[in-house]
């Protein structure tokens, strides 16, 4: 399978991603791109569980976006899953917006918590985990997690808890784009030691390209069956898709010009074509 | 509200608050399978162990994890649980304030925050474990319930208040066993203060087991002519702010009680509402901007200004300026 469908959906994200950042003035491109295809995958790949009719659906899978600076990538992603109007995503980050720069659950109920502060998302899916548990559910938790998140001690202290509760309905996924604001997570605070630390602590650690869509869906329905916690851990580029972006830590948190939109649009019509049947 | 013999120290029964939450979270757990007790390594002192021996399925050990605690229980009311986060305030919700503040507060997840070991009485412990921040903390988080209660028997009906109301609140009990003074069949409701004592000269409105000081500085006064209004006020956010004017409009001075720092705890927020409304003088009793330390709780409460002589010294202070006040 060459996942055409997929790569077409991914490549709309990624416009939409740079024309609402452009649009907002300011927001973080560099994380947005670098998980679309987890983002996708978990989405349109038959993966998570959900009704865009009915968004408060009980059995519903929950996925929770604790890299919350991602939120362009998510909104674009819940709009074309059908959630809400493409035509909203430009309010991204305005006055009166439901769109806030990171997600408000009571604004925007399509997503399942608030967030923003880093290290949060693990735990809060250890919760909703162990209430499915309790409630004898049968959904699943995703928590998509930055490598740079994993230097909270929340997220370590998550790491043990979801262990202890033996928790085999909970899937943690590491958009590992190797770039945080001040520079490289390995040099800030050793990155290197993020799989072995999941490891120690008794999780199964799945390795991926996260850009590829066999590999990422693979790892999902292989996730699903592992009687424990199973963090995937996705190799990532910062800023992927948009060539003067990839790599650069400087497009962390800053919108591109009109100008420079103009050439990442370009960039990424070109790419579209491939995909077009 | 008050119970007959409420004034005879010696013969009341002293039990503390936080045995009140114990009682009142178990007959809660008899009652709805959605409530759920978390606790990080404080079983025995914030008197869950009877509910972890019913509902073992429904309590869970999160060790001296707090941040995990408070984003776990967040997790758990996204999916329509009930969750007690318990802990002392020290650690829980000033060691997890952030946690608190994203997860809890702006999600409007409903957890309810509780903390057994509060204010400078937790006693030889020391400074680091006595909690004297968490009010002006909490109160300043949009979306907080704050609620302490004055004894044994009002603290098993905050914790009832609390189950039944859906959104975040922070229930401050305390160690400490101190007397219990009011009628099991008085009734608390969340934004409600009670007049436990009536009086004209000055309105004395106390949270927490300090109350029962506050009662005990009335009756003293009235053998010097100074009749004291005596308020009871559990409900720190939402505030009573009918009754508080209320009284205010009666008494024209103000003595606020609470064993928490002056700067930002249940005074501040009664002196912002009467700054605003219906100026009369007010003076404090609290922790005056500084630590705690070792030694038993009433030697503390003695040290640091919290007991009935030093209410009855602010009460002859507020009626000078009440005088004085009132001539201009």
């Amino acid at each position: 399978m060459d996942f055409l469908h997929l790569k077409k959906i991914a490549n709309q994200i990624r416009q939409d991603i740079i024309k609402m950042i452009t649009e907002a003035g300011s927001g973080h491109p560099g994380g947005s791109l670098s998980c679309v295809e987890i983002l996708v995958s978990l989405y349109f790949g038959d993966i998570l569980k959900y009704d865009p009719q009915n968004p408060h659906w009980e059995e519903r899978d929950r996925f929770i976006l604790s890299k919350a600076h991602g939120a362009p990538a998510l909104y674009a992603v819940l709009s074309q899953a059908g959630f809400f109007s493409h035509n909203e995503l430009l309010t991204l980050r305005k006055i009166n917006s439901r769109l806030q720069g990171h997600p408000d659950r009571i604004k925007f109920p399509y997503v399942e918590t608030s967030g923003g502060a880093l290290g949060q998302g693990l735990s809060i899916g250890i919760g909703m985990a162990l209430a499915a548990l309790y409630q004898k559910k049968d959904w699943q938790v995703f928590v998509l997690m930055s490598d740079g998140e994993q230097e909270e001690g929340s997220t370590m202290e998550g790491m043990l808890c979801a262990v202890k509760y033996k928790l085999n309905n909970l899937i943690g996924i590491i958009d590992a784009n190797r770039l945080q604001i001040d520079g490289s997570v390995d040099e800030i605070m050793e990155g290197k030691t993020i799989k072995k630390r999941y490891l120690a602590f008794g999780w199964e650690v799945i390795e991926v390209n996260g850009h590829n869509f066999s590999e990422l869906l693979n790892a999902f329905k292989k996730a699903k069956n592992i009687q424990k916690p199973v963090c995937i851990f996705a190799s990532t580029i910062k800023g992927k898709g948009v060539s003067f972006m990839e790599n650069k830590v400087q497009w962390h948190g800053k919108a591109p010009t009109t100008k420079e939109a103009k050439i990442a649009l370009e960039e990424l019509k070109e790419e579209a074509k491939k995909y077009a049947n | 509200m008050l119970i007959e013999n409420w004034n005879q120290k010696d013969k009341l029964q002293i039990k503390a608050t936080r045995d009140g939450f114990g009682e009142a979270i178990l007959e809660l757990g008899k009652q709805n399978s959605n409530i759920v007790v978390l606790c990080a390594d404080l079983t025995e002192s914030t008197r869950v162990s009877d509910f972890k021996n019913n509902f073992p399925e429904r309590f869970f050990e999160m060790g001296l994890t707090e941040q995990n605690m408070a984003l776990v229980a967040a997790g758990m009311a996204l999916s329509g649980l009930i969750p007690f986060m318990c802990s002392f305030a020290v650690f829980s919700p000033i060691g997890n304030l952030t946690q608190v503040r994203v997860s809890i507060a702006y999600n409007q997840a409903n957890v309810k925050i509780v903390s057994s070991h509060s204010g400078i009485s937790v006693g030889e412990d020391g400074a680091t474990h006595q909690a004297i921040e968490d009010i002006a903390i909490m109160r300043a988080i949009p979306n907080m319930v704050v609620l302490t209660p004055c004894d044994f028997e009002e603290a098993k009906k905050i914790t009832i208040a609390a189950a039944k109301y859906n959104g975040p609140v922070y229930l401050r009990f305390e160690r400490q066993k101190t007397p219990i003074f009011t009628k099991k069949e008085s009734t608390f409701e969340i934004g409600k203060a009670q007049i436990l004592k009536d009086g004209k000269d000055v309105a004395i409105i106390a949270c927490g087991s300090l109350v029962y000081e506050a009662l005990l500085a009335a009756n003293d006064l009235e053998k010097e002519g100074i009749y004291a209004m005596i308020i009871n006020n559990p409900s720190i956010k939402p505030l009573d702010e009918n009754k508080i004017l209320e009284v205010a409009k009666k008494t024209r001075s103000i003595v606020t009680v609470e064993d928490h720092q002056i700067k930002g705890g249940m005074g501040s927020a009664i002196a912002q509402f009467i700054s605003q409304n219906f100026p009369v003088p007010i003076e404090f009793v609290g922790i005056n901007d500084c630590f705690g330390e070792s030694g038993n709780f009433e030697e503390l409460r003695a040290k640091f200004n919290l007991d009935s002589h030093y209410i009855k010294e602010k009460v002859r202070q507020v009626l000078k300026k009440k005088g004085r006040f009132n001539k201009r």
